[in-house]
């Protein structure tokens, strides 16, 4: 422990292992360490014995619910974008070769009181019961404009600039209704209000044709990819890496308290007595819990159930958005299932999570609009955690704080964070120039 | 775990061992055919595929390197996890070595995929001036025979042994797998596979 570091990261929260990961890539020498004695922090997957022990306080779950090791269950659950940033940041890093990967078999969006498979395309847009018939033609029409979109095709844009105009004037010059510009908004450019509505159109359309890519990457129900085995593999691989480029991993360190010089610059971390020194320290917020300020609180159910969501087409895997309209709320509302498909249950056993900004101190009744989903349950745990984002300046103390993970089900946010912040540590942008097309999606048998 | 395709089949091999027993001078000497007296720990590289072929069918092992997580025991789960074989490394210089060998076979056990291949390796062995560990007499041999392990004694220096103990674990792979969950997909960046493709990475 008596060497410097360049930068030591505390926590194994799936932010800092990539940002670990990136930064023993680009040479620097990281010193990684937790409190916990595994890897994963707030976004680790848990047995079903670890899950009775953090909710139940005891470690006894129901034989009827199977073998406890089988159990993965992700307590920031989350799917991948085929198309995403963080596919492209897995590429860039070969991060991919320690990981297997299965497309989410449904991406649904609930309107009125109903949930519906969410349309992604012209033609899909036709096909679709959310919308009745002339709307459907109205949407298509502009699907069709954002698919033939092109940033360096002026024709495309037929004398447009998405730059300047906003989504609401787009939308408006194709006349769509409101439970329309509803789920584009939420379901498909995965916009968490509607504040997009008077921003630059052009984010909301490279969101939507970001989602059509990522829907007709791998020929599945949804734009969407999940690891085997739950997203607790993801921290594990990004810290591999880093280990691979030299990186020193220290688990089960208690304490881990940042010493600041007399300039209030962070100089070291002291654990069990003995004082790593390192020019920068990145951490999540709970280990600079002075350095930051709570922002909100996330309202969540996991539930275990024995069969997959209704009018789901049997998915074994899903996505389904609430958008806060519909529920009249200020947030989404976001329905997130997976299985033993995914292997992260045993056999016949599905895990389904229910979460939301919290808006009330009651996450039973404010979750019940996603939970009346789900049918029948075999168990269900309720929680609600805080959110924090940093409140420090980086430049004067040396130390770079992730923000917690938000409620929504997908990793756009998530990556948004790891980028700023690795630009905020090294002074520069992150490259992820990778060639998508090429990257393919090998099947591999068990 | 071990796949099979028309005589071929894919396994993923993990080694496990005290820092400094020679772990990555075993691969080394076995994939590439070198061995260094001043093995650095190894940056960069702890992903290696070799492919061999033993009487009955075409063997692809992934040989996963710890990258030196095991140094102050932060292993990620995700290192055995399907794993279909093990080597566990000690250095027969070093008594240490072998408690700590002890150690890592209770740790397999407790993770339990009993159809793991699983071998016990004392590595060094051309250090006999110095040997600690005694192969016969109630030591190194008698323990691997009691927890069902096959064990050699080997050297990454001369190369005694290296080549056998990959090999015999292809012939003690299981042939027939029950039939699996599909393993999903593998997201691949094909161009740079391919200039690769000679040592490393499936
Ligand atoms: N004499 C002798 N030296 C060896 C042999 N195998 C490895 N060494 C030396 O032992 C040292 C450690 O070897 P490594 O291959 O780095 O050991 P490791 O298990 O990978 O070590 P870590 O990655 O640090 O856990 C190096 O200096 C090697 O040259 C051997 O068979 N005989
Ligand atoms: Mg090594």
């Amino acid at each position: 422990m008596d060497e410097e570091y360049d930068v030591i990261v505390l926590g194994t929260g799936l932010k800092e292992c990539i940002l670990s990961g990136l930064l023993s890539v680009d040479g620097l020498k990281v010193l990684h360490m937790d409190r916990n004695d595994y890897y994963g922090g707030e976004s680790t997957s848990l047995s079903l014995v670890q899950l009775w022990k953090r909710f139940r306080s005891n470690d006894k779950p129901p034989e009827l619910l199977g073998s406890s090791r089988e159990y993965n269950v992700d307590m920031i659950p989350k799917f991948m974008m085929a198309n995403g940033t963080l596919v492209r940041v897995l590429i860039r890093t070969g991060v991919t070769k320690y990981l297997n990967f299965k497309a989410v078999d449904g991406s649904f969006v609930y309107n009125n009181g109903k949930i519906y498979k969410v349309p992604a395309t012209d033609v899909e847009a036709l096909k679709s019961t959310l919308m009745g018939l002339f709307e459907k033609r109205r949407a298509r029409k502009f699907f069709i404009y954002v698919q033939d979109y092109e940033d360096d095709d002026p024709k495309s844009h037929e004398g447009l600039d998405l730059n300047k105009v906003t989504t609401r004037d787009v939308i408006s010059k194709y006349g769509l209704e409101d439970n329309t510009v509803d789920f584009i908004g939420h379901a498909l450019a995965l916009h968490r209000d509607d504040s997009y509505l008077d921003e630059p159109a052009i984010y909301t359309v490279k969101r939507m044709k970001l989602y059509a890519e990522s829907l007709a990457r791998f020929q599945g129900g949804s734009p969407y990819i999940y690891p085997l085995y739950g997203l607790g593999e993801l921290p594990q691989g990004f810290a591999r890496l880093s280990a691979v480029y030299g990186g020193t991993y220290m688990l089960n360190k208690p304490e881990c308290k940042v010493e600041f010089d007399t300039d209030g610059k962070a100089y070291g971390v002291t654990s069990e007595g003995e004082t790593a020194k390192c020019k920068k320290v990145v951490c999540d917020p709970s280990y600079l819990p002075d350095k930051v300020k709570k922002v909100g609180r996330v309202a969540r159910a996991i539930c275990i159930m024995s069969h997959p969501i209704p009018n789901t087409n049997d998915s074994h895997s899903v996505q389904i958005i609430l958008p806060q309209k519909q529920l009249g709320r200020r947030s989404d509302m976001y329905v997130f299932c997976c299985s033993y498909a995914h292997n992260v249950a045993p056999k016949g056993k599905y895990i389904a999570f229910v979460s939301t900004e919290a808006e009330t101190d009651h996450p039973e009744t404010e979750l019940k609009p996603g939970i009346d989903l789900l049918g029948p349950v075999d168990e269900t745990f309720f929680d609600i955690y805080d959110r924090y984002e940093p409140a420090n300046h980086d430049e004067q103390d040396n130390c770079f704080i992730s923000t917690s993970y938000d409620a929504t089900t997908h990793f756009e946010s998530t990556v948004q964070d790891v980028i700023s912040m690795y630009k905020k540590i090294t002074g520069k942008e992150l490259d992820l120039s990778v060639d998508l097309s090429a990257a393919s999606a090998a099947g591999e048998d068990a | 775990m071990a796949t099979i395709g028309n005589n071929s089949i894919n396994a993923k091999l993990v080694l496990l061992g005290d820092m400094g027993t020679g772990k990555s001078s075993l691969v080394l000497r076995f994939v590439k055919g070198q061995f260094l007296e001043f093995q650095e720990s190894t940056i960069g590289a702890a992903f290696f595929s070799q492919t061999l072929a033993v009487s009955d069918a075409t063997v692809k092992l992934e040989i996963w390197d710890t990258a030196g997580q095991e140094r102050y025991h932060s292993l990620a789960p995700m290192y055995y996890r399907g794993a279909a074989a093990a080597i566990i490394v000690y250095d027969i210089s070093r008594m240490e070595s072998f408690e700590r060998a002890k150690k890592w076979v209770q740790e397999l056990q407790k993770q339990g995929n009993p159809s793991m291949v699983t071998s016990l390796v004392g590595n060094k062995c051309d250090l006999e001036d110095k040997r600690e560990v005694l192969t016969e007499a109630s030591e190194a041999r008698t323990y691997a025979e009691d927890n069902g392990l096959f064990f050699m004694e080997t050297s990454a220096k001369t190369a005694i042994n290296v080549n056998d103990i990959f090999y015999e674990i292809a012939r003690r792979l299981p042939r027939a797998q029950p039939a699996q969950q599909p393993a999903g997909m593998v997201i691949a960046d094909r161009p740079a596979e391919i200039s690769r493709a000679s040592t490393c990475c499936s």
